[in-house]
């Protein structure tokens, strides 16, 4: 055997590392509560380490290592929230009056009815947008990925209204969509509602965006998946269909769940031209009352939709993943 | 009577010529053993037949059709050529049933009904039955390769090509699978094995072909290849192989 196998470092003498936890639990008193337990740990490995007993050094040691990471995740949360009571307390509860201040207009319960009918138009155009970009961008997505020289035109005119949107900022595409389209009276196009120019604007910018994640799905299903679908005959529409597709929606649902929360928020931005959807609603308290308490309020509002939806979309992963896999 | 037969077989990938000139004739009903070093091109050789490479020059002939080159239905062509892969490439999000209907259904246009029983006859033939709704994951290596088989023949292939099948498994799972190609052999299926089971190409072949710098360089019955062979290229390849213990 070579001399590298007959090396040894004797295990037993290894030294704790009995300095570096006594720095860190040094700087661990800045949270006391931890901090001190983490201390006195570390002296007592040095006093093991001093008497000669390494095992118990090793122990105590790794004590004070443990409590030294307490102090730094519980300590930061604690500050954290220290300064938060401060930035809401100092100059006379400034910040929380301009907030929270719930009298005059926005004591009502007129005023989170007026916010609710404005949030009802956002989660109406969401819903229309979610549901068509859902199937329009696995559209753009397949025309982008066709295969041979013969659909090259339709895979560059993918690829251009892709780059296309995802260039323009969304708010300009809006405005472009919604007031060029009304000034131009196309055919059908002409008889849309202001929200339909709306969904149809949302639709175009997110479209983009997410066919590009489908796109990576697509991409990510290795590519014995797409010759075991061949070699049992399969055409390539089917493979896509059967094979291909379904596993690639399957991997992207955590991307795609982040897309479709940007675009239940922007659908803030068609206050912009004009409809009276819930930040505009919440400008109006504001002027009303003077106050900054109607965006809160917006807020909380697209808080309250946005997380159960993001924790019913893990639930519904998890169950699909536990069908298919052991433990 | 040959059903196979290949001439002059060529495949390039970029700079790398993988089959030089590949000829081999396989007869109705035999087993034929592709032997040989790592990238010596079995692989790509039975890629080949099935069209899931293209080949840049040769040609390939089946029941007397040339299958190769321009104007020919590969999709049909694939529905009579089964293919088994090393890594299985079931489909992970179709249960063991799905995966084996899949093709039938969608491609022999075969009635649901229909197509579940003719695959449960054949999940029951390799004794795993009581898998049929089970997920490939949750299957052993060597159940998922028993189903993968299952998973050819239920397209009712005239030509079976097992791609190193065993290679991925663990070494007690190798005889649940090798039994199946023993028995399908016993009914007579046509088939091209690329493997590493010496023992098992000795005992199942009707012919081995052994592969070098993508040309068959000697074939032969089995006893001949294995006891005397007569290349010395394939007299070292086959010593290294017994000193690796595995002949």
């Amino acid at each position: 055997m070579s001399d590298f196998a007959r090396t040894e470092v004797p295990v037993a003498r290894r030294v704790p590392r009995v300095l570096t936890y006594r720095t860190a639990s040094i700087l661990s008193l800045l949270f006391p509560f931890t901090g001190i337990p983490a201390l006195l740990a570390s002296l007592k490995a040095s006093r093991m380490q001093r008497a000669g007993r390494i095992e118990d050094a090793r122990h105590d040691g790794e004590r004070a290592r443990d409590w030294c990471w307490y102090s730094l995740g519980y300590g930061l949360l604690v500050y954290f929230l220290v300064f938060l009571v401060i930035l809401f307390t100092i100059r006379d509860f400034t910040v929380s009056k301009t907030f929270f201040k719930v009298e005059g207009a926005l004591s009502s319960a007129k005023a989170w009815k007026s916010l609710l009918k404005g949030f009802w138009i956002n989660i109406q155009v969401f819903l229309w947008a979610e549901g068509i970009v859902l199937v329009w961008a696995l559209l753009v997505a397949i025309l982008r990925l066709l295969p041979g020289k013969a659909c090259k035109p339709i895979r560059f005119v993918a690829a251009a209204y892709i780059d296309l949107f995802r260039s323009i900022p969304a708010i300009l595409v809006l405005y472009i969509i919604v007031f060029g389209l009304q000034t131009a009276r196309l055919p059908i196009l002409e008889d849309f509602s202001v929200n339909q120019y709306c969904i149809l604007a949302l639709v175009l910018v997110y479209g983009a965006y997410v066919s590009e994640v489908y796109r990576a799905g697509i991409e990510s299903i290795h590519w014995s998946q797409v010759a075991a679908a061949r070699s049992l005959g399969l055409s390539y529409g089917q493979t896509m269909q059967y094979v291909v597709v379904p596993q690639a929606v399957r991997r992207v649902i955590p991307p795609l769940l982040n897309d479709f929360i940007g675009l239940q928020k922007d659908t803030a931005l068609i206050s912009a031209v004009g409809t009276l959807e819930l930040l505009a609603r919440a400008r109006f308290l504001n002027n009303s009352a003077a106050t900054l308490t109607g965006y809160a309020m917006a807020a909380i509002l697209f808080i309250v939709i946005t997380i159960p939806m993001t924790r019913a979309t893990e639930r519904l992963i998890k169950s699909d993943q536990k069908k298919m896999r052991v433990g | 009577m040959t059903f196979l037969e290949m001439e002059d077989v060529h495949k390039t990938y970029g700079q790398n010529a993988v089959l030089r000139g590949v000829d081999l004739v396989v007869d109705k009903h035999q087993v034929v053993c592709l032997i040989g070093a790592s990238g010596c091109g079995k692989s790509t050789l039975l890629r080949c037949v099935n069209a899931l490479e293209e080949i840049d020059a040769g040609v390939i002939r089946m029941d007397g059709d040339r299958v190769s080159g321009r104007g020919i239905d590969l999709n049909d062509l694939r529905t009579d050529v089964g293919i088994v892969f090393q890594s299985f490439n079931l489909f992970p999000h179709m249960s063991v049933l799905k995966n084996i209907t899949l093709g039938p259904r969608k491609v022999l246009k075969i009635s649901q009904a229909d197509a579940v029983d003719r695959a449960m006859v054949l999940l029951e033939s390799v004794g795993l039955g009581e898998k049929a709704h089970e997920y490939p994951d949750r299957l052993s290596g060597g159940q998922q390769q028993r189903v993968a088989i299952v998973r050819a023949l239920a397209m009712g292939p005239r030509l079976l090509l097992l791609d190193e099948i065993t290679s991925a498994l663990d070494p007690e799972l190798v005889s649940e699978v090798l039994n199946i190609v023993r028995s399908l052999a016993a009914d007579g299926m046509t088939m091209v094995l690329a493997t590493h089971e010496m023992g098992f190409a000795k005992e199942v072949s009707s012919k081995v072909c052994f592969l070098h710098q993508g040309v068959v360089h000697e074939e032969g019955p089995p006893e001949q290849i294995f006891g005397d062979p007569t290349q010395e290229r394939t007299q070292a390849f086959l010593r290294k192989i017994v000193e690796a213990g595995r002949l």
